[in-house]
């Protein structure tokens, strides 16, 4: 497919990483999913940008990069608040907006969330690697050239250039525009181990508060406060691991874990978050705090069918 | 009941055997791992077994959780009459030792045994692989003599090449990416574990299959890595 160079890396921020709705069918190998930890919002910036939604974006982390645009383009930035701006004059979120060449794209300070996704048009340009683009850190393979970007990187988009179309503007419905918060609720389904837990962790889990420690990362955050207790008397047998599990380690401290965890582990889980509620952890920061609540499987199928037909009609509403 | 079913968050479900580590156990997990797939339930898009566990992920908005449980839980495991066990049986060479196995002589050492001792016990066995984890092909194996049980390095290396044989307490294993680690290093194989380019498997090794370790000289371990296709070197980009 003809690509064309589109961005060029001027700062490349703390973590930029290309990322796509994961890799998928692996897990069985020991191959980690990877994949946005934000998938709402990454979803959103496709389908402003008129994409499919598993198009690869960039994921940009806390501190944001500063780029050149080589190309006219249009592109749509959403999820946490990165104070975006296109030649020093401010632009919106969760809109798809039309960069000509020359554009200094520039992300600031953070007003909210903590991950802010930017999508293309046609997508980034990236090999193709077991059914997925996304960056897999840790064994250096995907996105681009398996590692975060770099001062000087330059990056393509399987797009042509596309006339620039003034004044018209496609943003999302504001109901559809998610606020991050310093105080998470995170819904969770009970986990496997749950009867495992003592009945006093069972409660401190349900009724205390968690901050999200300075360990945290795409493999999952580690959360401060009531330890919790099991009543193993042996060690967990190593079992797979859901995206959004809450497993507790001999420290008794919850570890959180997300996009790019081990597919297996050996701790118990006291729970999982339920998919809808991804998101607002991946837009957790440091110092945030968390509340954990628990509600039935049922429900929280409800949840993600609600959400789902939120994106058929957005993606109907595209063609 | 022969297993137990529950929720693991609300895309998966965790089928869970008696929580042992026993060759009987896991191959109950392999064969109801292949009756799934075989079944190909709609909604049911992963499966990922382990020791003494098999997780099937799935889509909710395909499949219910309890119609999945109920579909999984009328597979029966106990009887393997029809089902082909014949399994692969991987044959790895090993340059063991010098370069290739810095620890080596340690564990010659902590064991009281010649180096040569020590690759004639672990040649000598078939390890069966219980299951695939930590990094992409990394295969847990089981059935490590408990005359070569050595414990792990006190302090993990920062790197350890791709293609490492280690043992570290009562396990052997094979590192198919070069990473930090704390396994003491025996040997290494030249043949590639993780292939990320070959989507159909990208890993040679998979959880149910067998393997034996060859030993080998220094010389056949460099021919054969030439003769396969190109190593990359762990940490180069793809």
């Amino acid at each position: 497919m003809k690509s064309t160079a589109v961005l060029e890396v001027i700062k490349p921020g703390m973590l930029t990483t290309i990322q796509d709705l994961g890799r998928s069918g692996y897990q069985q190998y020991g191959i980690v999913v990877s994949g946005a930890m934000d998938k709402y919002a990454m979803r959103m910036a496709n389908l402003l940008t008129g994409n499919e939604e598993n198009a690869a974006v960039l994921e940009i982390t806390l501190t944001g990069p500063v780029f050149t645009i080589l190309e006219d383009c249009k592109i749509a930035i959403t999820g946490g608040n990165l104070s975006p701006s296109a030649d020093g004059k401010s632009i919106p979120l969760w809109t798809e907006i039309d960069l000509p060449k020359g554009t200094v794209l520039k992300f600031g300070p953070i007003i909210d969330g903590c991950r802010a996704y930017l999508a293309i048009r046609g997508g980034f340009d990236s090999p193709l690697l077991m059914g997925s683009r996304s960056t897999y850190l840790r064994a250096e393979i995907g996105g681009y050239k398996g590692r975060k970007l770099q001062k000087g990187d330059v990056l393509y988009t399987y797009d042509s250039p596309t006339e620039m179309k003034k004044g018209y503007r496609k943003s999302l419905h504001s109901e559809l525009i998610p606020e991050y918060s310093n105080e998470i609720i995170l819904r969770v389904i009970k986990g496997p181990q749950w009867d495992a837990f003592t009945p006093d962790s069972q409660e401190k889990f349900l009724a205390s508060t968690y901050e999200i420690s300075a360990h945290s990362d795409r493999m999952g955050y580690r959360l401060q406060g009531e330890r919790l207790e099991t009543n193993l008397t042996q060690e967990q047998i190593t079992d797979p691991i859901p995206n959004g599990a809450i497993q507790i380690p001999s420290n008794g401290e919850p570890i959180l874990l997300l996009a790019d965890r081990q597919t297996t582990g050996g701790y118990p889980k006291i729970g999982v978050v339920v998919t809808v509620d991804l998101f607002k952890i991946a837009q957790g920061k440091p110092g945030d705090r968390i509340s954990f609540e628990a509600i039935e499987i049922e429900e929280s199928h409800l949840l993600l069918a609600e959400q789902e037909s939120a994106f058929n009609l957005l993606s109907v509403s595209n063609r | 009941m022969q297993f137990d079913c529950r929720p693991a968050g609300d895309c998966a479900v965790l089928i869970s055997f008696e929580q042992n580590v026993s060759e009987d156990i896991n191959e109950k997990v392999i064969r109801l791992t292949e009756c799934i797939q075989k079944a190909e339930i709609h909604g049911a898009v992963e499966l990922v077994p382990a020791f003494a566990s098999l997780m099937v992920y799935y889509n909710p908005l395909q499949i219910t959780f309890n119609e999945l449980r109920d579909l999984i839980q009328s597979i029966d495991v106990s009887e393997p009459s029809r089902m082909k066990v014949e399994r692969t049986v991987h044959e790895i060479p090993v340059w063991y030792g010098g370069e290739a196995g810095p620890d080596l002589s340690f564990i010659a050492e902590y064991h009281n045994l010649t180096e040569d001792e020590v690759i004639r016990i672990h040649a000598k066995e078939t390890y069966r692989v219980y299951m695939i984890g930590f990094v992409p092909g990394f295969p847990y194996l089981g059935g490590l003599d408990s005359r070569i049980h050595t414990p792990r390095l006190k302090s993990p290396r920062l790197q350890t090449p791709a293609g490492s044989v280690g043992i570290a307490g009562q396990q052997t294993g094979i590192y198919p990416l070069s990473t930090p680690g704390g396994w003491r290093i025996i040997g290494r194989t030249p043949v590639p574990l993780f292939r990320p380019e070959q989507t159909e498997r990208p890993v040679l090794i998979s959880a149910g299959d067998a393997i034996r370790f060859i030993p080998i000289t220094e010389e056949q371990y460099s021919s054969l890595l030439n003769e396969n296709t190109p190593q990359k070197k762990g940490g180069s980009p793809i």
